[in-house]
């Protein structure tokens, strides 16, 4: 086994880890701390790390649009994860990071990944002014997030964007306070769903200017995950109408889910919705890498009377790191249209 | 029919068993010693594969800071922040338990994938491997004497003796530093990645290789020993083709009879080839299994060599591994296919009904050493060519080859011309017996004789090789070794404190200064020497312009080993980078590169290095007293004064037991081709009661024919020997003048050993004279009725 996987398999991606068997990781905290109901968020020291807590990310995915008309999406995603609970100096330092970066095209999917030791300054988070950052890729601006830039580059792709905040922050969940299984696992995790980006895709040599739509994730915990639970299927819809959609579920052996999901209106008023009011189906499937993966979900919100079908602009958009998952933009149609984001893991070889 | 004829030809073999054990014996010994080295070859290599995969040595580009300097972590770091993905190393020995570890420290995070942790780290061990007091892998040998120290060792079996990995974080902890050795440049890169140069200019970029330099270096030396197994396994494929021609031969008859009984001549091919390759893979696995005893007797001492002359770490325990047990066996196989292929085609030749004159393979001796002595003329030809115009080791190997093979086949011819003037001097009838019937023996004794020649010759040249080694390394070793005491330090500060005590109660005290470097992309030394007598006197240099050293502390150019000089062809005058080569000096044992600075030079390019070793002369004061008064006086630990005579004690040492292994392979060689001859003889002796018959019948007692038998023996190995001594020394000529030149980039001056050579000689005649008593001994005692049967056989 790799070094790396070894990392990967410290769950910063809880449902691979799980895909992986690593189950136990999910139920046992470790001295590390726990996520408690009614959080009270400060800003902006809480858009940098909690060194306390085992598994903490930065997640921007984006659709995005060329100047002929071609549709783009994006992924810049820094992890962390905590050997032991707390910091230390140098090489000392139990914090680890993982940095992930894709661009999908309609025909291509460019994929690089970056690993780092916490304590070095190779790669870290720091709240104000904000700056995430491993390696030579870096997310940072404003520490409210209202105008940053973006950077990331690999062996055969980089791009270099600008983001323009929209609207306000959403709190997953109860005030922020996420709950993932019918056992009570949970999370802190909040979105920034309005954000306008622009700048330049670098595709093999070839620079692509493009605009488009962003959306900010940022997720902290210590026992994601339900010793039941396989993998998760995650969805973010932003609808013409200018309202969102960000819905989950958890697929649990036996083929029972959890979800969870939240609305958000075009003015950033959100509302979540408890297990069972999320609802999504594949309609069709892909085999890639020698898995079976569903590319085509029809997807449901009935309180919001949504019924959309949810298709993979690259139905290959394939992770091809450390511990692989699918991660791509989709476009959706039906009840509303719009454009997305899909992530699905634990989908195991056949 | 099939089954009836497998019998009748195996029934020979129960009916001859010595023949069969000849045969197998004579494939079991070529095996062995082909597998043999096959294996130490391999183990070396795979250790070599494990340090470059482990250190990423060669694999991977390395980034090392300008003439060696350690970085430091901010320069790691800001390479990483410019998009340079590279991962840290470092290194440096490790004090534990009274023994000294060679310690790597890695970043398993960064590490590049074929160069991964070094070992199968389980999911739950990063974390302990990172951890502040982290587990160290060590190898299962080592695991036991660091059982009591205070770190958590893991055994990993790949790592090499000697040898620790552990996270980058805790061996800085144990080597005491926060530097970096250097960083492995990943293969993939990202794109829009700045220059280095633009990053942080006191860098420099290494281009990997395609294979470490450890393995560049020593692949000379594993080139020597899979000769040395390919000539050895030749010298015991003599043996088997003399067994199987001997059992064609004595098996006619059956084969008529198995003809005239319907058996096709093609199933009877096959038949022979059935029991051939049966023989061959039990031979081959015997082999194999002696190969394995004979390489991990010799291990340890390869281990050490190249441990002392490459400092490569090779471990000294022995895996079996499929690369080198398939290679003996395929060896085995292969050998036996060539050896019989000969008696095949006379089968498949054989007429229905031919006579089953044993005798009949010898008949046209003459032609076959006329049509030898041209194949070997032709061959020496070729030889010739690759003198003139080959270079590089192989062409080296090729001309060795050529040599050894054109002597082989014309030594039939050349002994035949001797016995010829033998019979021309005899006077009587019996030495004219003598000599006619040793001419009629040679056919039979040619393939053993041959055998002897190349072992004889290997012997003689290698022997020379060595010994001449020896001399110029020892004479060479004197020079270099000038100062009586060796004074380590470990600090500028504590340098500067003994040295300043020293002032006036030595001679002299002589800095040795240098860095480690790199010159046309191979490891190299530049040092720093000050202008002393004691350089002037000792240095022997090869060849250097008029009034050097003067020029030389002038800062008018530099001095450069013979390694440097012939591997980037700098002679005298010319040009390396902005200096003047004003001499080259001799270097042996140095695998690296050499370049000698006046000393102020030195400091004016290379402020920032300061000395730490000193030689001490000590002129008229007892070095003892001096070495004595300096330890009690700053409480030096043992190592820090080294006397003259250890070092050139442990240096000779380390040539010792490089050669030992020559030298054992020396003696199998030559016991291989001792047992080649006794074959030949015992076989040989059951066929010539026929030929003894007649002189016994004509007054010549058994025991006198016997004693003609043991001279006879002892004159063919003489004359043998004889040939051999030329041969020996041309052996020695290429190896010294065109093999060491192009394996270790030295020349070393030929030196000649006439009593070794005699001592040889005598050893050979002893072996031939053991290999000729029992036969001998066996003729005295045959029954008169046997003697006498011969005249009433029908034959």
């Amino acid at each position: 086994m790799s070094a790396r996987s070894i990392f990967l398999a410290l769950a910063v991606l809880p449902a691979a880890a799980l895909a992986q068997g690593f189950a136990g990781l999910g139920t046992n905290a470790d001295g590390f701390a726990i996520p408690q109901p009614d959080p009270q968020f400060v800003f902006p020291a809480d858009h940098g790390p909690h060194p306390d807590f085992r598994i903490e990310w930065w997640y921007l995915t984006a659709n995005l649009t060329g100047p002929d008309g071609t549709d783009y999406g994006l992924q810049w995603t820094l992890f962390r994860s905590a050997l032991r609970a707390g910091t230390g100096d140098g090489w000392q330092s139990p914090q680890l990071w993982m940095g992930h970066a894709a661009v999908t095209t309609p025909d291509a999917h460019f994929v690089t990944e970056r690993l780092a030791r916490g304590g070095i300054g190779q790669a870290g988070v720091i709240a104000d002014p904000f700056r995430a950052w491993i390696d030579d890729w870096q997310l940072s601006g404003a520490s409210d997030w209202s105008d940053m830039t973006l950077s990331a580059s690999g062996p055969s792709f980089a791009y270099d964007m600008t983001l323009t905040a929209e609207g306000p922050l959403v709190l997953n969940g109860a005030d922020g306070y996420s709950v993932k299984s019918a056992e009570g696992l949970s999370s802190y995790y909040y979105s920034r769903p309005f954000l306008d980006i622009s700048g330049t895709l670098t595709l093999l040599d070839r620079p692509v200017p493009v605009t488009g739509h962003a959306w900010i994730d940022r997720e902290w915990s210590s026992q994601p995950l339900s010793q039941a639970q396989e993998g998760w299927d995650w969805f973010s819809l932003s609808f013409e109408t200018g309202a969102h959609l960000m819905g989950y579920q958890m697929r649990q052996t036996g083929g029972s889910t959890y979800t969870t999901a939240t609305w958000i209106e075009a003015d950033g008023v959100a509302t979540s919705y408890p297990d069972g009011a999320f609802d999504a189906r594949p309609l069709d499937f892909t085999t890639i890498a020698d898995r079976t993966v569903p590319t085509t979900w029809r997807v449901m919100l009935p309180e919001r009377g949504v019924d959309v079908t949810v298709s993979a602009l690259n139905e290959h958009a394939w992770m091809t790191t450390s511990i692989p998952y699918w991660e791509g933009p989709v476009s959706v149609s039906g009840s509303h249209s719009g454009k997305g984001y899909l992530e699905m893991t634990g989908y195991d070889g056949d | 029919m099939t089954v009836a004829g497998l019998q009748a030809l195996l029934s020979h073999w129960r009916r001859n068993p010595w023949q069969l054990f000849t045969m197998i014996a004579g494939l079991a010994m070529a095996t062995a010693l082909w597998s043999g080295v096959q294996a130490i070859n391999a183990e070396a290599r795979a250790s070599y594969d494990r340090a470059a995969n482990a250190l990423g040595q060669g694999q991977y580009a390395q980034i090392v800071g300008r003439d060696s300097a350690p970085l430091d972590q901010a320069q790691y770091i800001s390479l990483r922040r410019a998009g340079w993905l590279v991962s840290p190393i470092v290194e440096g020995e490790l004090d534990l338990e009274g023994e000294r570890f060679r310690l790597t420290g890695i970043e398993p995070l960064t590490l590049p994938r074929g160069a991964d942790a070094p070992a199968p780290l389980e999911l739950s061990a990063l974390a302990g491997f990172i951890a502040p007091n982290g587990e160290i892998l060590v190898h299962p040998d080592d695991a036991g004497t660091l059982a009591n120290t205070d770190h958590s060792f893991r055994p990993d079996p790949g790592q090499t003796r000697g040898t620790l990995t552990a996270d980058i974080g805790l061996a800085q902890r144990l080597l005491k530093t926060d530097a970096i050795t250097m960083l492995l440049v990943l293969p993939d890169q990202p794109l829009g990645q700045p220059p280095l140069s633009t990053i942080d200019p006191s860098l420099v970029l290494v281009e990997g290789q395609g294979q470490g330099d450890v393995a560049r270096l020593t692949e000379s030396f594993h080139l020597n020993l899979t000769a040395f197994g390919l000539l050895s396994f030749a010298v015991g494929i003599f043996i088997v083709y003399g067994a199987i021609g001997l059992a064609f031969e004595q098996r006619r008859p059956v084969f008529r009879t198995l003809r005239t009984l319907g058996l096709p001549l093609g199933r009877l091919l096959a038949l022979l080839a059935v029991e051939l390759t049966l023989f061959a893979l039990a031979a081959g696995a015997i082999g194999i299994a002696l190969g394995y005893i004979f390489a991990a007797a010799l291990l340890p001492d390869v281990a050490a060599t190249l441990r002392g002359l490459y400092s490569a770490d090779v471990t000294d325990t022995l895996t079996l591994r499929p690369a080198w047990w398939l290679s003996g066996l395929a060896m085995a196989l292969g050998g036996t296919a060539a050896a019989a292929s000969g008696a095949f085609l006379r089968l498949n030749r054989l007429p229905l009904l031919a006579s089953t004159q044993p005798r009949a393979w010898a008949a046209d001796a003459q032609s076959s050493h006329r049509r030898m002595a041209i194949i070997a003329a032709f061959l020496g030809l070729v030889g010739a060519l690759f003198a003139a115009f080959g270079s590089g080791l192989l062409a080296g190997f090729a001309l060795l080859a050529c040599l050894l093979i054109a002597a082989a086949l014309a030594l039939p011819l050349t002994l035949d011309l001797m016995l010829r003037l033998g019979s021309r001097l005899a006077r009587g009838a019996v030495p004219q017996w003598f000599w006619a019937d040793t001419r009629q023996q040679l056919p039979g004794l040619s393939m053993a004789l041959m055998a002897l020649l190349l072992a004889m010759a290997a012997n003689i040249g290698v022997s020379t090789m060595v010994s001449s080694f020896r001399l110029t390394f020892t004479g060479w070793l004197d020079q270099r070794l000038a100062s009586e005491l060796y004074l380590n330090t470990t600090s500028p500060e504590e340098a500067a404190l003994l040295t300043g005590y020293l002032e006036d109660k030595v001679e002299a005290i002589l800095p040795i200064i240098s860095i480690d470097t790199r010159i046309g992309d191979l490891p190299a030394e530049i040092f720093g020497v000050l202008d002393h007598a004691t350089y002037r006197d000792n240095w022997k240099l090869l060849d250097a312009v008029p009034l050097v050293w003067d020029r030389l502390a002038a800062g008018d150019g530099v001095l450069v080993n013979e390694q440097l000089s012939r591997r980037e062809n700098l002679s005298v005058g010319a040009r390396l980078g902005h200096d003047t080569v004003l001499g080259v000096y001799g270097d042996y044992g140095n695998p690296a590169g050499q370049v000698v600075l006046g000393m102020d030079a030195f400091h004016a390019r290379y402020p920032d290095v300061a000395a730490l070793r000193y030689g001490l002369r000590t002129g008229v004061a007892d070095p003892k007293a001096v070495a004595d008064d300096l330890r009690r006086k700053f409480d030096l630990p043992p190592d820090a004064l080294v006397d003259q005579a250890r070092i050139k004690a442990v240096s000779l040492q380390v040539f010792e037991r490089t050669f030992s292994v020559t030298a054992a392979l020396n003696i199998l060689t030559l016991s291989v081709a001792g047992f080649a001859i006794l074959i030949s003889l015992l076989t040989l002796a059951t066929m010539r009661l026929p030929q003894l018959a007649p002189v016994w019948a004509l007054g010549l007692t058994r025991a006198r024919l016997a004693a003609l038998e043991l001279v006879r023996a002892v004159c063919l190995a003489a004359f043998t020997g004889l040939a051999a001594v030329p041969l020996g020394l041309g052996l020695a000529w290429v190896l010294l003048a065109i093999v060491n030149v192009q394996a270790f980039g030295w020349r070393l001056p030929m030196y000649l050993f006439p009593l070794d050579y005699l001592h040889l000689g005598g050893l050979t005649i002893l072996a031939a004279f053991l290999a000729a008593l029992w036969p001998a001994l066996r003729l005295a005692r045959t029954q008169p009725d046997a003697l006498l049967k011969v005249f009433s056989n029908e034959r």
